[in-house]
């Protein structure tokens, strides 16, 4: 495993866009523009993989260490990436804004995202241009919202039994109950 | 490495064309049939599931038919989606693996380890010697069970009804001797970061030493009922082929990319745990069917006995648990003489301790393929974000382009020879 010092040695971008590193794993930083381009000279270079791809919504938690040069938005895809032949991964994020949650699908590189696309598209509302197939696939058809979102509440649904906020109700007489404390 | 060749075929091409994959929504596919007896369609819908006991659960298959062949198919999945990802973001550090662990209820050590793994590189520890040989035995044996369920279910699917029986019978005993050694026969919460939850009990190399001579004859049995068997072999050879560039582009792992011929195992190529320091192979097919996803899970039930007979040998004695006070309790001895070990005790169960700012992806090798966890962590002791890449999610993908041009009969065998996982896949 490699330490901090190999981590500084290394140069501050990758296939023109930058790189970071966190707890040894590398990540390359490129714009939505770029994004394509460069999982394509990944695929080129020995990354003929892609085995997830994934979203986190930054929206509680905006501070975070980004590369020179990036500007944090709220979303932000990750894909990731295997090189079979030199046994190595990297990562790849790209920020995608909240007010254009759109980015290009790696479909016509990696066949496998569809279903990973379409997952990251049902939880987090995050289209994806050039996919053949932008539904929902998790939840159903019919959902509204997209939960993994943070602004999503948890919540509670009805209950389909008469005086459904007895729940609460009970949740209360548990206070007062001896084993409560 | 021997790659199946087809030069003349553009696979990245054929994957995108559309053959084999259906993409229809559930509307337009009620229309449908509604439309289909008055139009004189050569093909016709077929639902199959979530209730059909071949389909592992609760997967659905829309099936497009011309007689008895499939022309398109999809799977569709999510109802056993229960927002876990959601629910971990809710959860502490140290309660995290007894929601993931309900993920892959075949092999829940796996989806705990990846999960123990992310955590500890976020935290920067290293876990005591015994833990990892501990986390490795119950890993293997872990995959032995699996793969013994898959020949039980996979048997019952192609109609060889016995061997459910006997697949059921060898996994008990293994699931046993887990609950001796956690508690519980599924979902244990006994890897966690930091180590492991106890110390292995006495008696449990016995335990495991009778497994391990029990186990190998009831696999040749296994070989004379079904491997050298003509039906056994009419119905899996040939049946649902997939290449290593398809696999390969589909993002499939495990034993679906390794039937196709392509070497490659994260135990031994990305070695994690001590992996590096025990002897097996990997097994690999050659034709990409069914009958090389099954044979190659038997075989590695045998692979993973000679990996469980050296970490016999090599078991060292100490520590089962990290000894840094900020991720492990005080000792149940030191709480009854200092209100500061009982305070302590009590903050790690409640509020759980901090995680460093940073984000991590860590994969193992479950029985399906590379599990992966990523985890974002804000500095909190509740990860930021925390999602888990399930192999049988990814290779579900597989399906239609596994069953094109097939008969209906196949796809159950199809089905069962991905051996998918359904809480995994709809987590």
């Amino acid at each position: 495993m490699s330490d901090g010092d190999v981590a500084a040695a290394e140069p501050e971008s990758a296939y023109g866009v930058p790189i970071s590193w966190s707890r040894d794993q590398q990540i390359l930083h490129p714009s939505r523009e770029q994004y394509l381009d460069l999982v394509a000279a990944l695929k080129d270079d020995g990354f003929v993989m892609c085995v997830d791809v994934t979203a986190v919504d930054y929206l509680a938690a905006p501070e975070r260490s980004l590369p020179n040069g990036v500007v944090a938005e709220r979303f932000e895809v990750v894909a990731n990436l295997i090189s079979h032949r030199d046994r190595r991964r990297v990562r790849v994020r790209v920020q995608v804004p909240a007010d254009d949650p759109t980015c290009s699908s790696l479909w016509p590189l990696h066949a496998g995202v569809e279903a990973l696309e379409r997952e990251v598209f049902d939880l987090f509302g995050i289209t994806f241009d050039g996919h053949p197939d932008m539904t929902r696939i998790l939840l159903p058809e019919d959902w509204e919202g997209h939960p993994l979102r943070k602004d999503y509440a948890i919540g509670r649904i009805p209950v389909q039994f008469k005086g459904a906020e007895g729940r609460a109700t009970s949740m209360r007489q548990m206070g007062s109950s001896p084993s409560a404390h | 490495m021997t790659v199946i060749e087809e030069p003349e075929v553009d696979h990245a091409a054929r994957l995108r064309s559309g053959r084999g994959v259906l993409r229809m929504s559930e509307v337009v596919a009620a229309e449908h049939g509604e439309r289909l007896a008055d139009e004189d369609d050569e093909t016709m819908l077929v639902n199959m599931g979530p209730q059909h006991p071949s389909t592992h659960g609760v997967l659905r298959l829309m099936l497009e038919m011309r007689g008895e062949q499939v022309v398109r198919s999809k799977p569709i999945v999510g109802y056993l989606h229960t927002g876990m990802e959601k629910t971990a973001e809710d959860l502490t550090y140290l309660q995290g693996p007894t929601n993931v662990t309900r993920m892959d209820y075949a092999s829940p050590f796996f989806t705990e380890l990846a999960f123990s793994l992310a955590t500890e590189k976020l935290l920067g520890i290293e876990v005591p010697e015994r833990a990892v040989w501990i986390r490795m035995l119950m890993s293997e044996l872990n995959r032995i069970s699996s793969h013994l369920l898959f020949q039980a279910t996979n048997g019952m699917d192609i109609g060889a009804v016995s061997v459910m029986i006997y697949g059921w019978r060898d996994r008990e005993d293994v699931l046993r001797f887990f609950e001796k050694v956690t508690g519980l026969r599924m979902n244990h919460n006994y890897i966690r970061p930091g180590g492991v939850a106890a110390d292995l009990p006495d008696g449990w190399r016995d335990d495991v030493l009778h497994l391990l001579d029990q186990i190998p004859p009831h696999l040749e049995d296994l070989d004379v009922l079904l491997s050298g068997q003509p039906i056994w072999r009419n119905r899996l050879q040939g049946v649902g082929v997939i290449s290593t560039a398809e696999a390969l582009d589909l993002g499939a792992t495990g034993p679906i990319l390794r039937s196709t011929g392509y070497d490659w195992d994260l135990r031994r190529d990305m070695p994690y745990l001590a992996y590096d320091q025990v002897d097996f192979d990997v097994v690999v097919g050659t034709f990409g069917d069914c009958y090389d996803r099954y044979a190659i899970r038997l075989n590695e039930i045998r692979e993973s006995i000679r990996i469980v007979r050296q970490i016999l040998d090599q078991m060292p004695a100490g520590d089962y648990k990290i000894q840094d006070k900020k991720v492990t309790p005080p000792p149940r001895a030191r709480i009854d003489e200092s209100m500061e070990a009982l305070i302590h005790h009590f903050k790690i169960f409640t509020e759980g301790y901090k995680v460093p700012e940073g984000e991590v992806y860590v994969a193992v090798e479950s029985p399906r393929g590379e599990l992966g966890c990523y985890i974002v962590s804000d500095g909190s002791s509740k990860p930021y974000r925390m999602h888990v890449r399930g192999p049988s999610f990814v290779n579900l993908q597989c399906l239609p382009h596994m069953m094109v041009d097939g008969l209906i009969a196949d796809t159950v065998a199809v089905i069962s020879s991905v051996d998918p996982i359904m809480g995994e896949v709809d987590r």
